[in-house]
């Protein structure tokens, strides 16, 4: 059967598709992908369903054998993959893979997660739902753990169609950048009336940067302190990923893919769904302002990016890089290897 | 006369309905009422609710239901609510062996309560417990009800691990641990039955607005119950009740 050996597995790698609906109310976190942009894109290239599992790698990205011909795609930050210790693949385009092949991942250079979608995906069990991986909760995903050294994933065994998915790729203006300072969008609420105006002002008034503390749960922020009118305290209340989080040291905590459904702080904002990406790749010491919108405009953003998902889909029947060259040029007497993708509008 | 509701923002894909600021049965029931009227409303673009103490936090998909829909949905369930927040609840019958290997901080509460450990028993399962919320991990019943007289500070310092199953009290909250994990609730006994089992087809037991009772078994029971629920043919004491939280 096809599969995946792992060599290394990097800092932290685990299997994620786009969460666990449906059983918050039951106490069970949603897990799913940090960045679900990149995630959707990488599974989109490979002619995959968007939700399908595929690996996350942080930081620090892993190595890994293929035991049969497929084809992938990585997308999220850039951890410099190489193909057999030789050449240098380039991220948000379809790669074609033959049995035996290697990939190997460095440190990511922008950015803090990257995503390793299989054309087929993994062949895993689901439980409620999904094939994420909740480490906490030791279930989903491969062996409710992160990966480690010699694991074998299965992946499904399909057909992939050459034809369709070679040569695929996402134009370069619609690739994200991943910034050290972002600009992050919220809505106010729902504790906001439990804050002084003063609290609410430093909040988005004030850059606060990433703690040492960041994982898949949630990412403490360091910056102004931000004041409540009595007390940090609530009767505990659902979570949802974005929800900002304000205890007592008036510090705050972005609450994100492997969040508690329900907690007792003050909640006095959340980041718009359309702008999580830009924190699943933030690292410590990266720098975020806050700025407030409205419903109005958060469902706006959130359309136009459902559009932009769409274009992309469109655009792999119109556009195609042929087979990569890569030429030897001579100048002035000094040899230069160049790698020519052409694209060619014949689809 | 203050509104019984009000809708607030918990982002662009979720809100929060919340009602009285308080944890009462009375308060709790409307929350139980109107996620029960929202999934028998089966409104297109609502992908789940998290019920709480004295909110719902309901989850939606503003490309299929935008926030105006949404808000008008909500308006209207509300006003069949009266007739919604009283109605039946189940109670889930609770084995648990007592005291011993398992509930080795019996004595502890027992000795700071001035009883014996079988008045400990006694009062524990003598009354029915709301299930307020489920939270904290999968499948973990905050529960309210217990009688003060046995209500007894946590551990001073905490285990490293709790068995799954293990029945305890913090303060004057009593729970069940529905996976093993940390902890430093006063352990008093142990039950057999599993509150989390994702080999099951529904890997949670417990519901949010209904009630625990907890029995009394001997280590006999524990056993047989034990290998009936391995063996998947442990079935739940579920009893009726009608009316609560007046």
């Amino acid at each position: 059967m096809a599969s995946i050996k792992v060599i290394n597995p990097g800092m932290y790698t685990t299997i994620q598709d786009l969460g666990r609906t449906g059983y918050q109310e039951y106490g069970v976190t949603v897990s799913g992908s940090m960045d679900q942009f990149a995630h959707r894109i990488a599974n989109l290239l490979v002619g995959n369903n968007q939700n399908e599992a595929l690996l996350e790698m942080t930081i620090m990205g892993g190595s890994f054998i293929f035991n049969s011909d497929t084809f992938i795609s990585i997308t999220g930050a850039d951890m410099k993959p190489m193909l057999n210790n030789s050449i240098r693949l380039d991220l948000w385009r379809t790669i074609k893979i033959q049995k035996g092949d290697i990939i190997t991942f460095g440190a990511a250079k922008n950015g803090c997660r990257s995503y390793l979608s299989i054309a087929g995906g993994f062949e895993l069990p689901t439980i409620m739902n999904s094939k994420s991986t909740y480490v906490r909760g030791k279930f989903g995903g491969f062996k409710g753990r992160a990966l480690k050294k010699d694991d074998e994933i299965l992946l499904n065994n399909d057909i992939c169609n050459e034809e369709e998915l070679s040569g695929r790729f996402i134009d370069l203006k619609t690739v994200p950048k991943y910034n050290n300072k972002v600009n992050i969008r919220v809505i106010l609420g729902p504790q906001d009336d439990e804050f002084s105006e003063e609290g609410i002002f430093d909040f988005l008034n004030n850059p606060y940067k990433v703690s040492s503390e960041f994982d898949r749960m949630g990412y403490r922020l360091e910056g102004t302190e931000i004041k409540h009118l009595k007390t940090a305290d609530i009767i505990s209340d659902g979570i949802v990923k974005g929800a900002i989080q304000i205890p007592g040291k008036g510090q705050p905590i972005i609450m994100l893919a492997d969040c508690q459904t329900t907690g007792g702080y003050t909640k006095i904002a959340h980041v718009i769904s359309s702008d999580l990406w830009k924190i699943a790749q933030l690292k410590p010491n990266d720098e975020i302002s806050f700025i407030k919108v409205d419903i109005k405009n958060a469902h706006e953003i959130l359309k136009e990016q459902e559009e932009i998902i769409n274009k992309i889909i469109k655009g792999f029947d119109k556009q195609r890089l042929k087979v990569e060259k890569n030429l030897k040029i001579a100048i002035n007497n000094k040899t230069f290897i160049v790698k020519v993708n052409e694209i060619s509008e014949t689809y | 006369m203050e509104k019984l509701f009000k809708i607030k923002f918990a982002g662009d894909k979720a809100i929060s309905v919340e009602f009285k600021n308080e944890i009462s049965e009375e308060t709790n029931n409307y929350v139980a009422a109107l996620r029960n009227l929202i999934e028998d409303s089966k409104t297109i673009g609502i992908e789940e609710c998290i019920p709480t103490y004295r909110a719902l936090t309901i989850c939606y998909n503003p490309i299929e239901l935008t926030y105006e829909k949404l808000e008008e949905k909500i308006n209207e369930l509300m006003g069949d609510i009266e007739s919604f927040s009283n109605t039946e609840s189940k109670v889930y019958v609770i084995p648990v062996y007592y005291g011993g290997e398992f509930g080795p901080d019996i004595e502890n509460v027992a000795k700071q309560n001035n009883l014996t450990k079988k008045e400990v028993v006694k009062i524990h399962t003598g009354v029915d417990y709301r299930i307020y919320m489920l939270g904290f991990t999968p499948g973990f019943p905050y529960l309210g009800g217990m009688d003060e007289t046995i209500s007894t500070p946590r551990l001073v310092k905490p285990r490293i691990k709790v068995n799954a199953g293990s029945v305890g009290i913090a303060g004057s909250q009593t729970g069940i641990y529905p996976i093993d994990s940390p902890g430093g609730w006063q352990i008093i006994g142990r039950t057999p039955v599993k509150l989390f089992d994702i080999d099951n087809e529904e890997p949670v037991l417990l519901n949010a607005g209904n009630y625990i009772r907890f029995k009394s078994i001997d280590y006999k029971t524990y056993e047989r119950i034990l290998k009936e629920v391995n063996s998947n043919t442990f079935n739940i004491e579920i009893k009726k009740t009608t009316k609560r939280g007046e």
